[in-house]
């Protein structure tokens, strides 16, 4: 894996995402900074509703317009900003030179079609190449996300398939073009544990083979430890800490994060006593539409401060490349 | 699920091959499982047979006056006997099945193509798209249809191209709203979402991805819809808006309606002859509705 941060490939800028809802304009994103280079791994963690799916759909352009909207900020893939391309150069873009996972492997793939015929869609799509010529593509790229037989299963329906072949069958479409960026959002989540740790050990492989660059979307902090280079936190829209994983993982230190990390279950407690309880981050992330001045966390934050009330808080560096938006380190910087 | 199946043979797989069923068999295998739409399958396939085949066999035109007017049935070698005019009830009734399948047939296409193309983009685009097409959906949903295809035969020239046009304008909007309804439905579907992601155009996605999927409850419905167009034609002709050198059950009908009571097989050899094709084909829609929903027939 080289990294060259020198010229990051992918490049997001304060970006601003909104929903129009009923009850008002929801900030789904609310300044969106990362930077990737060639071949990375960046984990985009955090609970349901953060906004973490909504940063890998504007990636891809995919936004739901209405009643979504990019309200500002860019994207830039090795320096074009991908917000103001037209329609048409997205979608060369989309599937060649970014391309995604799905979450469902069960529902990800079209019933009325073989894989085959889905995975040769997307070469057709972008390259100028007949039909048998995309079919054997499809073939050899099933051999390479590892599914016996190929051959057979090329010609297979996706209901013949169980899923972690479904899923493997998904990474196949998404990387038929050999993308710069893959973009996997939650890609294990509806598996059997057996079969994430094999989804996981192929996308790395895979990605070792072709340099690809990983955005790994997940609420699976087991995940980000086997899969990351790099993690950033999300919380209502913002990302709260940034830095290496194994910063982010053996010294987190937004509050929230350090719930995150807690609430992982340990299989071993050494000595054998009794069990710890598990632990939880109380209440629930807030309605976007109702979030006030203040930090977005300070409602379930244990170390709330009367200022957390009043102020957003700014990122603080807290260590090399580790970013955090919290008070505390605020204090801690100025102490 | 299918899942569990798929999981033993991926186990397995390399050595042994999996023994899978292609979707038209296991299609065939629950449209079996349905006795009256097996029958009805049979009964109209009979009914299509004798009526492209057997006028080649008759030397008589059906508007050919061959003996004595209200012959009764059977008697002087007449199998459904004379009509008022001393036309034979049987050439007639065969030539009239011809009409009324073609026009059936057609019209049910036509409904069909307006109430996909309407429906599709309607749901697929959704937004102003939908707002116009609906609202011209709706001005066509009020007009009262049978009034309206009157009209329109009245309007131009009684021949067959008009009423299977005017039967086509005035029963599509049900197809659009289902299709509109479907399409709606599976654009959302992650397998759509997929198409998108990996760069497909819209007109792909509409036509190739979204369509197969909404088909089989559009297949039903262009089933009923066929019956529906039968019974479109008949009322028109026996209104007497209908092609007057072309014979047709309706018209038939319509023809001898004033001879219901001295001559009542007149009327009713040609009402049976509609009531079986109509029965037939809604049963063969409930068959192929049952083949495409298997869940649905276990209550």
């Amino acid at each position: 894996m080289h990294k060259d941060r020198n010229s990051p490939l992918l490049e997001v800028n304060d970006l601003q995402v909104e929903f129009k809802t009923r009850r008002g304009i929801a900030r789904v994103l609310d300044g969106i900074d990362f930077s990737l280079g060639a071949g990375e791994t960046l984990g985009i963690v955090g609970e349901s509703g953060c906004g973490k799916s909504i940063t890998a759909l504007s990636i891809m352009g995919l936004v739901p317009q209405p009643p979504g909207r990019v309200a500002g900020g860019t994207i830039k893939l090795k320096g074009e900003d991908l917000l103001s391309v037209d329609e048409r150069r997205m979608r060369a873009v989309r599937g060649n030179e970014v391309s995604m996972i799905f979450q469902e492997p069960m529902t990800s793939l079209n019933p009325v079609y073989t894989v085959g015929n889905q995975i040769a869609e997307t070469v057709l799509e972008h390259e100028g190449l007949s039909r048998r010529d995309a079919m054997d593509r499809a073939t050899e790229m099933l051999r390479a996300v590892k599914i016996p037989a190929p051959e057979q299963r090329v010609r297979e329906y996706p209901h013949q398939l169980s899923g972690g072949m479904r899923q493997r069958v998904m990474i196949a479409m998404a990387l038929a073009c050999r993308p710069q960026v893959l973009i996997a959002d939650e890609p294990t989540t509806a598996l059997d544990v057996t079969v994430q740790a094999q989804v996981f050990d192929l996308l790395k492989e895979l990605q070792e083979d072709t340099g690809t660059t990983i955005i790994l979307i997940t609420h699976d902090m087991g995940a980000i430890a086997e899969m990351a280079d790099r993690v950033a936190v999300m919380y209502a829209g913002r990302i709260i800490e940034a830095g290496s994983a194994a910063d982010i993982l053996q010294d987190p230190r937004h509050p929230y994060t350090q719930g995150l990390i807690s609430c992982v279950p340990h299989l071993v407690s050494d000595p054998p006593v009794q069990r710890p309880t598990l632990l939880e981050i109380p209440g629930v992330v807030p309605p976007l539409t109702e979030l006030g001045k203040g930090c977005a966390f300070e409602p379930r934050c244990g170390s709330r401060m009367p200022r957390c009330v009043r102020e957003k808080p700014a990122s603080y560096e807290t260590g090399p490349e580790h970013k955090t938006a919290c008070w505390l380190a605020d204090a801690e910087a100025s102490t | 699920m299918a899942s569990q199946s798929a999981s033993v043979s991926e186990v397995r797989d390399g050595k042994t091959k999996v023994e899978v069923e292609r979707p038209i068999v296991e299609f065939l295998r629950m449209y079996v499982r349905n006795m009256a739409a097996v029958v009805a399958f049979f009964v109209f396939m009979i009914i299509i047979l004798a009526a492209v085949f057997l006028p080649m066999f008759v030397a008589v035109d059906p508007f050919e006056i061959v003996w004595l007017p209200i012959t009764p049935p059977g008697q002087e070698g007449f199998l459904l006997g004379t009509d008022n005019l001393g036309r034979s009830m049987a050439v007639q009734i065969l030539y009239g099945a011809r009409t009324s399948l073609a026009v059936g047939g057609a019209a049910a296409a036509i409904t069909l193509v307006i109430g996909l193309l309407i429906g599709s983009l309607a749901g697929y685009y959704r937004g102003w798209v939908d707002e116009v097409l609906m609202r011209v959906t709706e001005f066509f949903q009020v007009l009262p249809p049978l009034l309206l295809s009157m009209v329109l035969v009245a309007l131009f020239s009684p021949t067959l191209e008009t009423v299977v046009f005017a039967i086509g304008v005035v029963s599509w909007t049900g197809v659009a709203r289902l299709a509109r309804a479907e399409f709606m439905r599976i654009r959302e579907l992650e397998y759509v979402k997929a198409a998108r992601s990996i760069g497909s155009k819209d007109g792909r996605i509409i036509w190739r991805v979204i369509l197969p999927n909404a088909l089989p409850p559009l297949i039903v419905t262009a089933a009923l819809t066929v019956g529906a167009a039968i019974l479109f034609e008949a009322a028109l002709s026996f209104l007497g808006l209908s092609d007057p050198n072309v014979m047709s059950w309706g018209k038939i009908m319509g023809d001898n309606r004033d001879y219901l009571l001295e001559a009542p097989w007149t009327v009713i050899f040609p009402g049976l002859a509609i009531f079986v094709t109509v029965l037939t084909i809604n049963l063969i829609g409930d068959g192929l509705n049952d083949a495409f929903n298997p869940k649905l027939r276990e209550r």
